[in-house]
């Protein structure tokens, strides 16, 4: 069952497993997981000791290596819920509704780094931790429709009905950004024009180790969404397995056999016996 | 289609003037709202005056949160969601004929409301036309989005509390746009406010298509 799932179990996964997987790692995740850990020290190498500090932003500049790849992930993330979610309402993929969840779960993580870190990057530059500029405002939203999105996706309801909702709210997500994006644009350099933005010019081993945080946090991102993929389609597993024993109980006391805890894969052999 | 859609706006029409529950609580909501701006503002230094389109369509957006609860919250009540369903009507037919309601008792409100803020704010109301089809467009957004929504929302124990973190972060863009076209209406300078009634346009028109596509698919699940 594990190399089942570590393959992408494409369409509904079903089915008992009596074997089922006790962890969400595989030999892929932990090659992952150490190449991610060994890119991370490297990242931190590069960006704190050896690249030079910049001659305006001083220090502060080194918060970028990590700012603007976390950036970039977060929106792969919700490109990925927006197709997750299509893919579902249009094919009824479970697996790829399950691709959607955890890109969104991961997006949001990421577009809290994002404004995390640009707040911290803002106080010594700007001197405060928010401006109302158009990036810093349509980022926060985005964070807001991704809480939104996951909220309905974690109700307390059947999966068809938590999926199919979450996924309308995922469908919209590209959509809403885009739209945000642009209001917030305008709202922003109708009044004022925009003055906050990285003009700075980029060195050849600053380059590079902003290329190397793209790589690095690339690599955490895939490693986290299979983890956090699996996790949701174990919990899935889970509430089918519940659901299949309960059923399997309730048989078993109508035919008056078995007594012990009623596996499902043992159902039809529960029901012929005497 | 329409017909349908008639018929069911028609339905929650004819039940608020019946219960009368938008009149005997959301509009004083509304009101409520207005004046409480006003102590939270000192009414004296001028800003309630200055502030008047952003507080406006705040309290259009919170009193109009409280009217779309209710539209749901009528169908939530013996089993109505799978007599709809079962009703054969077409589900787009339900979605416009939600929509179209939601939107006459926010038409009704922002009429109040504007009203209000003339008459308690001493806002000297200007450039009409803008304003109108403000009006227009933000209310076909609003009600558009609440409506899709809010069908995310019904049915589930948390409804209330998951309306608005759905919709209104979704509806930013419409507070924005029609907060700005109401400023140029008011300064007199409308020119400034025609694209943000665009862009307003464009944010309806993209919700009533994915209502109409969507609710199908929302209605009938088990």
């Amino acid at each position: 069952m594990t190399t089942q799932i570590a393959r992408g179990n494409r369409g509904r996964p079903t089915g008992s497993d009596a074997d089922a997987p006790t962890s969400t790692g595989s030999t892929t995740t932990r090659v992952l997981g150490v190449l991610t850990l060994l890119g991370f020290a490297g990242l931190l190498l590069l960006a704190l000791v050896l690249t030079p500090a910049d001659a305006n932003q001083g220090n502060a500049v080194r918060i970028m290596y990590v700012h603007v790849p976390s950036a970039t992930i977060a929106y792969i993330g919700c490109f990925l819920t927006t197709l997750g979610s299509a893919l579902y309402l249009w094919k009824r993929s479970q697996w790829w509704e399950l691709v959607g969840y955890a890109g969104a779960e991961i997006a949001a993580l990421f577009t809290a780094v994002t404004l995390v870190t640009g707040m911290l990057w803002g106080r010594p530059t700007w001197g405060v931790y928010w401006v109302w500029d158009a990036r810093l405002t349509s980022t926060a939203m985005l964070l807001l429709l991704l809480l939104g999105y996951l909220a309905v996706r974690r109700l307390p309801a059947d999966y068809p009905v938590r999926a199919k909702r979450a996924s309308i709210l995922g469908l919209l997500l590209v959509p809403n950004v885009i739209i945000v994006r642009q209001s917030v644009d305008w709202w922003r350099t109708l009044h004022q024009k925009a003055t906050i933005g990285f003009d700075t010019k980029l060195d050849g081993l600053m380059l590079f180790t902003l290329f190397t945080g793209f790589v690095v946090i690339g690599l955490f991102f895939v490693w986290l969404l299979i983890h956090r993929f699996r996790v949701a389609w174990l919990e899935e597993q889970v509430a089918d397995q519940g659901l299949d024993a309960a059923i399997a109980e309730r048989r078993a006391e109508g035919t008056g056999a078995g007594s012990g805890p009623v596996v499902p894969s043992n159902l039809a052999a529960g029901e012929a016996a005497p | 289609m329409i017909r349908d859609a008639l018929l069911v706006a028609g339905k929650d029409l004819r039940l608020e003037v019946r219960s009368r529950v938008a009149l005997n609580q959301v509009v004083p909501f509304a009101l409520l709202v207005l004046v409480l701006f006003a102590f939270a503002l000192d009414p004296d230094r001028g800003l309630l005056e200055k502030a008047t389109p952003g507080l406006y369509w705040v309290a259009v957006l919170f009193s109009g949160m409280l009217a779309l609860q209710r539209s749901f919250a009528v169908e939530a009540a013996d089993g109505n969601r799978d007599a709809l369903r079962l009703s054969g009507l077409d589900p787009a037919g339900i979605f416009l004929g939600k929509f179209l309601a939601v939107a006459v008792q926010l038409l009704v409100l922002e009429v109040l409301l504007l009203v209000g803020v003339a008459v308690l704010y001493t806002t000297h109301l200007s450039g009409w036309s803008l304003l109108v089809t403000t009006v227009l467009v933000a209310t076909a957004g609003i009600a558009a989005t609440g409506t899709l929504y809010g069908v995310v929302a019904a049915g589930l124990r948390v409804r209330e509390t998951l309306l608005p973190l759905l919709l209104l972060p979704v509806l930013a863009p419409v507070l924005i746009g029609s907060t700005r076209a109401f400023e140029a209406a008011l300064a007199g300078t409308p020119s400034e406010g025609w694209p943000w009634v665009g862009l307003m346009g464009v944010f309806a028109v993209l919700y009533v298509v994915a209502g109409v596509l969507g609710f199908g698919p929302l209605m009938e699940e088990e």
